[in-house]
């Protein structure tokens, strides 16, 4: 099994170094070696992880070297486990072999994702340190109290609004692009703001949105207030506007995700046969006939996940409200709830209650999914 | 004749089509162009007119100032270059008979009266890359602000938040794909006790919440001194990633013949062996797709990064959204830092889009 097993020593070859190689070959010194491959590894990326800390250099050199620290590291800590794994009889080798390559995906996504499902859900049944447990008090809080009742109506209205906007433009611009020639100019000017952060779009808006008070001789900066001057209105501070305010909000998801709904839904849109279109046309269906009764039943599947996706996304919703509202004047949402319960007042209880709410939320989507999956992959 | 009414009629809608579309797509683009051009425009031409201004438009143009003696009389009628009117009706802009526009200065006291003129004014706006520099460098940078007051202060260092940026996402980018290719090539092609279970919890993964996360792990992170670090954030967007990368680069392995493995296996190679010499090269398109995606989600990633980096180290996302929260009227330093915050995304998302697409294809259960 091992690469430095030294069979045959060559006759006429050195002696001390066929001598050091034999004794590489005993199982003595395999298990030194075990133990000082993986001790030189560890001792690398501890060095490296405290020079990190320390922080003394250019802010670039230190970038780069966390850059190559990182990356190295983990393909550095593959090549070790599984070469330690090697010098394993070959019976364990084979048993161990499939948990190095799954092993720490699971380990991480356990820590990271599985147990902290459980830990929350402790943490919901006990007091804001943790210390004590308080029953339903929590829950009481996450379903009755107001500013909760505030957050779930504007996620209704996210979710709503949003989707239906969001599904509803990347329904109808995939099928107008599919009959023009500059199909690709317009999806990618209506997918391009997929590229930008929410806190990007969050200053566009904002932008749009600004209000400069009245008096004599104000010009209104702000798009909107000056559309609004320009046919007669009187400008107004949008954000503040409750509950207007939260359609404004509800504008920038539309803006960010139509492209989205838009890319998915044209390439199912190209799958439906033209000889069907062709067909229908023929006996005298007009184009909006034609797309209801035969291209939206056959790309009913990918408009129901298309929808789930943007469903899920508008429950999370909580950067744009983060920047443009702060979650004030009637704009807040679970999310931002959450941030502020386990950020802001440092209250683990009602944070942990507000995750395992969001969590419920998803819950029939998980289950879908699991349930598709297992069709799909009977034979896995 | 049919024909032709029917290539008419074909026309028409095609009319309609580009006409709908090119609607839609002017809306979508303003607002970027909008803060495009106001990151160019100097802070007191910012606070004083609309971005719009800068295109070729009509404006009241003061062409001079008339001073009034002492010995008009405001409180009555007064004339002056021959219109006689009140000082309200001054006040209010009184216009005469060639067009030419007379509007009071200040209060009474000033004695003054603006002449002024609607005239073209081609961009002729003075654009400048000064707000670029103070918000890219970290030192002390003056404007003007919205009152006119000059306002000297510390520049924002978004170039040392871009470099944080690139600091969390290249290794938040390649380390969950090396781990979840490894993980799908176990999944996919090795034998062993558990395999199907685990992996349908991971499919269970893909769209719980991560708030969900975030208090248990940041309390081990504090008591462990993660928080604040690289390493830190790059273990929770590997955490956060993993599910999905685990599953898109699943799909795509065990898609791999199946003969292609075997007479590996038969030629005495090792697993780790097929794994670097056979699947990684064969899965680039999977594993491209899915770096590209997770490259724009830590990029614009705001929750994660406040959360375990915080002010220590920030990130540009995080640096942009302090300064809308601290400086809310200071467009000139917000815009020019969303578009440092904009570029490279935009950048890998126009020039790789094709990648992207198909990435987001194959994930498209993700939330």
């Amino acid at each position: 099994m091992s690469v430095i097993e030294a069979k045959t020593p060559t006759p006429d070859g050195n002696n001390r170094i066929n001598k050091i190689l034999t004794w590489f070959g005993t199982t003595l010194g395999q298990i030194l070696v075990s133990i000082f491959v993986p001790a030189v590894t560890f001792l690398v990326l501890w060095q490296g992880y405290l020079f990190l800390q320390r922080a003394q250099a250019p802010q670039i050199v230190q970038v780069l070297v966390a850059i190559v620290w990182g990356v190295g590291g983990v393909a550095l800590l593959y090549v070790v486990t599984n070469w330690l794994v090697m010098k394993l009889p070959k019976k364990a080798s084979r048993v161990l072999q499939p948990f190095v390559f799954v092993g720490p995906a699971v380990a991480i996504m356990a820590w990271f994702l599985a147990i902290p499902v459980f830990r929350s859900l402790i943490a919901s049944f006990r007091n804001y340190l943790g210390t004590e447990w308080v029953g339903f008090d929590n829950y009481i809080f996450a379903f009755t109290d107001p500013r909760m009742l505030e957050t779930f109506r504007n996620n209704l209205l996210w979710l709503v609004f949003g989707t239906a906007f969001s599904v509803g433009l990347g329904l109808l611009i995939a099928t107008l692009a599919d009959r023009t020639r500059a199909e690709v100019i317009y999806k990618s000017i209506i997918f391009t703001p997929m590229a930008i952060s929410f806190v990007g779009a969050g200053v566009i808006w904002k932008f749009i949105y600004t209000y400069k008070g009245t008096g004599v001789g104000i010009q209104e900066i702000g798009l909107l207030n000056a559309i609004v001057t320009a046919l007669g209105g009187t400008p107004q501070p949008w954000l503040s506007l409750s509950p207007w305010n939260n359609f404004l909000l509800i504008i920038i998801m539309i803006w960010l995700q139509t492209g989205y709904a838009m890319v998915i839904l044209s390439s199912a849109i190209k799958g439906v046969p033209a000889e069907l279109l062709e067909a229908a046309r023929i006996d005298g269906a007009s184009e909006i006939k034609a797309f209801f009764s035969i291209i939206v039943p056959y790309i009913k599947g990918t408009l129901l996940t298309v929808t789930t996706t943007i469903v899920i996304f508008s429950l999370k919703t909580f950067d744009i409200v983060r920047v443009m509202t702060g979650g004030n004047n009637g704009t807040n949402v679970i999310a931002n709830e959450f941030y502020l319960q386990s950020f802001t007042y440092n209250d683990a209880g009602k944070a942990s209650a507000i995750a395992i709410v969001l969590l419920l939320l998803v819950t029939p989507i998980i289950f879908n999914n699991v349930r598709q999956f297992s069709k799909s992959r009977r034979g896995f | 004749m049919a024909k032709k009414t029917l290539k008419t009629a074909k026309e028409k809608s095609a009319f309609w089509n580009n006409f709908i579309l090119i609607v839609i797509c002017v809306i979508w683009l303003i607002p970027i162009l909008g803060i495009l051009i106001t990151s160019f425009r100097p802070s007191e031409d910012i606070f004083r007119s609309g971005w719009w201004q800068v295109f070729p438009h009509k404006e009241n143009v003061e062409v001079e100032r008339i001073v009034l003696p002492e010995s008009v009389d405001l409180d009555g009628p007064f004339e002056i270059l021959g219109k006689t009117a009140t000082f309200e009706e001054f006040r209010n802009t009184v216009e005469l008979d060639d067009g030419r526009l007379i509007s009071w200065y200040g209060n009474k006291r000033t004695r003054t009266a603006i002449v002024s003129e609607r005239r073209w004014v081609g961009f002729a706006t003075n654009l400048t890359l000064k707000n670029y520099s103070d918000v890219i460098g970290g030192k002390t940078i003056s404007y003007k602000n919205a009152e006119g007051q000059t306002i000297t202060r510390t520049g924002n260092n978004l170039g040392g938040a871009f470099l944080n940026s690139l600091a969390v996402t290249i290794p938040g980018t390649i380390i969950p794909i090396l781990i979840a290719a490894f993980a799908a090539f176990g999944f996919a092609w090795l034998e062993f006790p558990g395999r199907n279970i685990i992996f349908t919890i991971i499919v269970a993964l893909l769209v719980v919440p991560l708030q969900i996360a975030l208090v248990p792990v940041l309390k081990d992170y504090v008591s462990m001194g993660l928080n604040g670090t690289f390493l830190g954030i790059w273990l929770a967007h590997t955490g956060f990633g993993l599910p999905l990368a685990t599953y898109l680069l699943f799909n795509y392995i065990s898609t791999i013949p199946r003969e292609l493995l075997e007479s590996s296996y038969i030629d005495g190679a090792s697993n780790f062996t097929i794994f670097t010499k056979l699947i990684l090269p064969l899965s680039v398109p999977a594993l491209a797709s899915f770096a590209i995606f997770q490259f724009l989600w830590l990029w614009n990633d705001y929750l994660v990064a406040l959360v375990f980096l915080g002010e220590k180290n920030q990130t540009v996302t995080i640096a942009v959204a302090s300064l809308v929260g601290e400086k809310g009227q200071d467009w000139h330093l917000m815009t020019s830092a969303a578009f440092v915050s904009m570029i490279l995304p935009l950048l890998v998302f126009l020039g790789l889009q094709r990648y992207f697409v198909r990435g987001m294809m194959a994930g498209s259960v993700k939330g």
